[in-house]
């Protein structure tokens, strides 16, 4: 363990990240809002999925700053009366759980049909990749609007409030995979006939063992710096999906819905319910994104800055 | 044990390369035909190889011998002919029954940097195959194993907690050969085993070839393009030309006089260290592709003796008096 | 005969993100007008890099620490880059093991050489540089040129691209070649056909050559002089038939004992044990005393300078006398 961290801490990542200074600042956002989300029980003023603290007589404070404002509610409340800052907070963690879900299940799908049809090649590869086309083809949104849809008739809307975020980790997971699918097919199709690979086959090892312990491993750069991206784009399909009113109801609100929900406010004055949580949602895919572009220079310094 | 460990014969190896259906697809004189596009790597190759011998295939680049070099080792399946092990026939085998043949036959790689696996610790790499082909063994004996190999290749055996990173070419070498000895074989295929290495390091491998191999009885088919080295090491040799043997001999007589006009032009390309003006035989023009097989002869193009039987007829192997075996007509008729 | 290239004390550094590592520890050599050198080493012995200074090519970490290339007179490691773009290319050419690397493969041949000339010689006319194109091609015997003209690096085998390359270098008449590992990419038949090719050129257009390559036998062949390099250094340097024939220096000895071609068949050959060391843990003393069969105890601590052994080849190794 302490020569893993050695190694860490001579290593060119280490080295380049103390030299970036957004690198660093992202990371240290990026890990206070992951903090934050987890701990949102603790951290948060009031729970808003509590409807004893909600008092409908409180709704539309504005932040402290502003001289309508109050002390109890830092940043306001919205129009049903819940505290803005515990809203966003838990909002913050449905985003990211519904994030980081959706992107754990593109990428097993995507890695696994990249691995072996990338080996493989031949039809099953032919096969996966058109299927990565067409999928591509379609707009996600419009298949998840369809899919919302045809669900909420069949289970009502009351119920679909409890199955929504497996819903939508499902819908965005799907809609994703031939990233995965296409960069791991890439990388495997380059490992794939360097000496090493051959060398395992020599000692005999199985197809299925060869992708697992011995290619695997040496696409696992490009599926970090990928994930990181990815998990921004989900967060963000998240929230496009819920502000279309498809994704989380109101009153187990995400970043998206709650941005939507406040959206019918912005001209009775009322900005701070739509603008915070979507300046919530800007530094959390930016601060993700910045990651990405960091760690995408490191592992593949090749490619240009876009 | 001595006799014949391998003998391959009539072995041809084509790989397609014509890509998908659509890219088959060609139109010509008002019709679509599907046409393949095939590289004819090893043509019509027989040998045969003892224990405990060197046999060393030479030739240019594009010749075809890494192909029959991987094609041996089942890595890629023969188009036509046979490959036998010690009288069994290995291949058309599939990958349960190849399995006992595998730990009898290993190979090394030529390049040290992409031989090794980059996310594998030298323990894992040994380790691994050693676990695969012997389930029955407890950690010590693991253990006993890898330091014994490790020392016989003149690697510490403290070394193998490091990745393959942490090494020169040559230390990569060096457990590369040591990954494939492993497992106890008694063949190993070395292809272009030094060619990536510096003079001095090229030289400790070598002599690590042949130590190997008096010490296991080892028998190696090398692949080379470095005809010193070969006129060093081998036992026999096999001269490749477009992916057919040309000549095969003994190495001795070989290098003292080649008999076929392609082995003739090579060995006279030899830099000599001891220098002075370069008398070497040129040859006209160029190798031709292995897509369009020149017929006949495929030397035929190049060849100073060249007639007209050279360029209808392929020539077949024949044996001369000393033993050795040409595939030219010039020899057989006794021109050249 | 006249100098044409020397080089003198010249010291190469690298600034790494660990500190600053010496590439070249103080190489000097001096090659003649239509002299032919041999700078022989193996892989991270400084040969290449000295290659590039000399035409101030190295890239960045890198810089020329001390020391002078001097060119004709002029001390190259001083000139402007403006003025280093007049000689380099045109002057001194260079050669590189990839011919690729200097071919651009969405250009033809043709246009390629044109263009090199007239990037030095703006007023020369189409017709002109298309007959020096043409030119230069026959004299590396590139069979029907006017075709090959007009078509495409990859239309070419490897060997034909490397001769390509070389009539690329003649086009402007340069005094010196620098050829790093030219035919290291090459079979054996190519190499010699290539290495022949080089001679002749060199005799007949009066240039200076330096081969900068890691095999022996190549530049017994084709040099008058050779400098073996190790670790940084120079460690030998005389007339090439003298030091392969007879080398002095411990290391010369042993990597030309090394060669399959000293031994007898199926004998071991005499290695040389270890490795040579990276530029970052170069020993104290002499570089090579780690591996050496005739260490003492002065040469881990004291650096050899180069001084005079048998046959007058210079060394760098305390086994030798100093010269006053």
């Amino acid at each position: 363990m302490m020569k893993a961290l050695g190694n860490f801490k001579d290593s060119f990542l280490w080295y380049s990240f103390k030299r970036d200074k957004i690198a660093i600042i992202s990371l240290l956002v990026l890990v206070l809002l992951v903090l934050i989300a987890v701990f949102a029980p603790l951290v948060a003023p009031y729970n808003p999925y509590d409807p004893e603290t909600i008092d409908i007589m409180n709704s539309e404070i504005p932040p402290v700053w502003d001289e309508a404002g109050e002390g109890a509610f830092l940043l306001g409340t919205d129009s049903q009366g819940r505290d803005m800052l515990s809203t966003m907070i838990y909002g913050m963690r449905v985003s990211i759980i519904i994030g980081l879900g959706a992107v754990a299940l593109q990428a097993f799908l995507g890695v696994l049909i990249g691995l072996f049809a990338g080996y493989h090649g031949g039809r099953l590869d032919s096969f996966f990749m058109r299927a990565a086309d067409v999928q591509l083809s379609f707009s996600y949104l419009m298949v998840a609007i369809f899919m919302s849809a045809v669900l909420q008739a069949l289970v009502g809307v009351a119920r679909f409030g409890d199955i929504a975020v497996p819903f939508l980790i499902l819908v965005i997971g799907f809609s994703q995979w031939p990233q995965y699918a296409r960069t791991v097919r890439a990388s495997v199709l380059a490992e794939r006939n360097k000496e090493y690979v051959e060398a395992a086959r020599v000692a005999g090892f199985t197809s299925t063992r060869i992708i697992l312990k011995q290619i695997f491993p040496n696409t696992l750069s490009p599926i970090l710096v990928l994930s990181t991206i990815q998990v921004a784009n989900a967060v963000m399909s998240e929230a496009a999906l819920s502000f279309l009113g498809l994704g989380m109801p109101i009153d187990r609100p995400s970043l998206g819905s709650l941005i939507n929900s406040g959206f019918e406010f912005i001209f009775s004055g009322a900005w701070w319910i739509t603008a915070l949580p979507g300046l919530l949602l800007v530094i959390l895919v930016l601060s993700i994104n910045m990651l990405g572009d960091f760690l995408r220079d490191v592992f593949n310094p090749k490619l240009y800055k876009g | 044990m001595s006799g014949v460990l391998l003998s391959v014969k009539n072995l041809y190896k084509h790989f397609d390369i014509s890509g998908g259906m659509l890219d088959q697809i060609k139109f010509s004189r008002g019709k679509f035909h599907r046409k393949k596009t095939l590289v004819k790597a090893v043509n019509n190759i027989s040998f045969e190889l003892e224990a405990g011998e060197t046999f060393s295939v030479v030739g240019e680049s594009g010749c075809g011998k890494s192909t029959l070099g991987r094609t041996i080792m089942g890595l890629y399946p023969p188009n036509a002919g046979e490959i036998r092990y010690r009288g069994d026939r290995i291949d058309s085998l599939d990958h349960k029954q190849l399995l006992p043949y595998r730990k009898k036959m290993q190979m090394v790689f030529q390049d040290p940097y992409a031989s090794l696996n980059p996310r594998k610790t030298i323990q894992q790499a040994l380790e691994d195959p050693l676990r695969y082909h012997s389930p029955q063994l407890n950690n010590g004996e693991v253990k006993d194993r890898i330091d014994e190999v490790m020392l016989q290749v003149g690697s510490d055996p403290q070394w193998i907690s490091r990745m393959p990173h942490e090494f020169s070419g040559g230390q990569r070498q060096r457990i590369s050969i040591a990954r494939a000895l492993i497992i106890d074989p008694e063949f190993i295929v070395a292809d272009e085993p030094i060619s990536a290495l510096d003079v001095s390091i090229q030289a400790q491998i070598l002599n690590l070839m042949m130590d190997l191999q008096q010490q296991r009885n080892l028998a190696y088919l090398f692949i080379a393009h470095d005809l010193s080295v070969v006129e060093h090491l081998s036992d026999r040799v096999g001269v490749m030309y477009l992916g057919t043997m040309c000549e095969l001999s003994e190495t001795g007589i070989l290098f003292e006089q080649p008999r076929h006009p392609y082995t003739q032009a090579l060995m006279s390309a030899i830099p000599k260290l001891e220098g002075g003006a370069s008398s070497h035989t040129r040859l006209k023009g160029e190798v031709p592709t292995p897509i369009n097989l020149p017929r006949g002869c495929v030397f035929h193009g190049r060849c100073p003796y060249v007639n007209r039987r050279c360029i209808d007829e392929v020539p077949q192997l024949c044996t001369l008096d000393d033993g050795r075996q040409v595939a030219c007509h010039g020899v057989e008729e006794g021109r050249i | 005969m006249s100098k044409l290239l020397e080089v003198k004390d010249l010291v190469i550094k690298f600034a790494l993100r660990t500190g600053e590592v010496t590439a070249t520890n103080g190489v000097s050599f001096t090659l003649n007008k239509g002299e032919r050198l041999g700078l022989v080493g193996e892989s991270g012995a400084g040969k290449s890099v000295t290659g590039f200074s000399i035409i101030n090519l190295i890239s960045k970490p890198g810089y020329i620490a001390s020391g002078e290339v001097d060119f004709l007179g002029e001390n190259l490691a001083k000139v402007s880059d403006e003025r280093m773009r007049s000689i380099r290319g045109n002057r001194i050419s260079m050669i590189f093991q990839d011919p690729m690397m200097t071919l651009n493969p969405v250009l033809t041949i043709g246009t390629q050489m044109t263009e090199t000339l007239h990037q030095h010689n703006p007023n020369m006319s189409k017709e002109e540089a298309r007959n020096i194109a043409l030119d230069k091609l026959c004299k590396v015997y590139i069979p029907s040129p006017e075709k090959r003209l007009a078509q495409y690096p990859h239309e070419f085998s490897g060997g034909m691209r490397q001769r390509i390359i070389i009539a690329i270098a003649l086009l402007t008449g340069p005094e010196l070649i620098i050829a790093d590992e030219p035919t290291t990419a090459l079979d054996v038949t190519i190499q010699a056909e290539i290495m022949e090719l080089l001679m002749e050129l060199c005799e007949t257009e009066d240039m200076g050559l330096l081969l900068i390559t890691h095999d022996l036998a190549v530049v017994g062949q084709v040099t008058q002089n050779i400098a073996v390099m190790y670790a940084g250094s120079v460690v030998e340097k005389g007339l090439t038939a003298q030091v392969i024939a007879n080398p002095q220096h411990p290391y010369s000895q042993g990597l030309i004992a090394a060669l399959p071609q000293s031994s007898k068949h199926g004998e071991r050959l005499n290695q040389i044990p270890g490795m040579m060391p990276t530029l970052k843990d170069i020993p104290p003393g002499c570089a090579f005393n780690p591996r050496c069969s005739h260490v003492m105890d002065i040469c881990k601590t004291e650096t050899p300078c180069l001084r005079l052994g048998e046959n007058g080849n210079l060394v760098a190794c305390h086994l030798y006398p100093e010269s006053e």
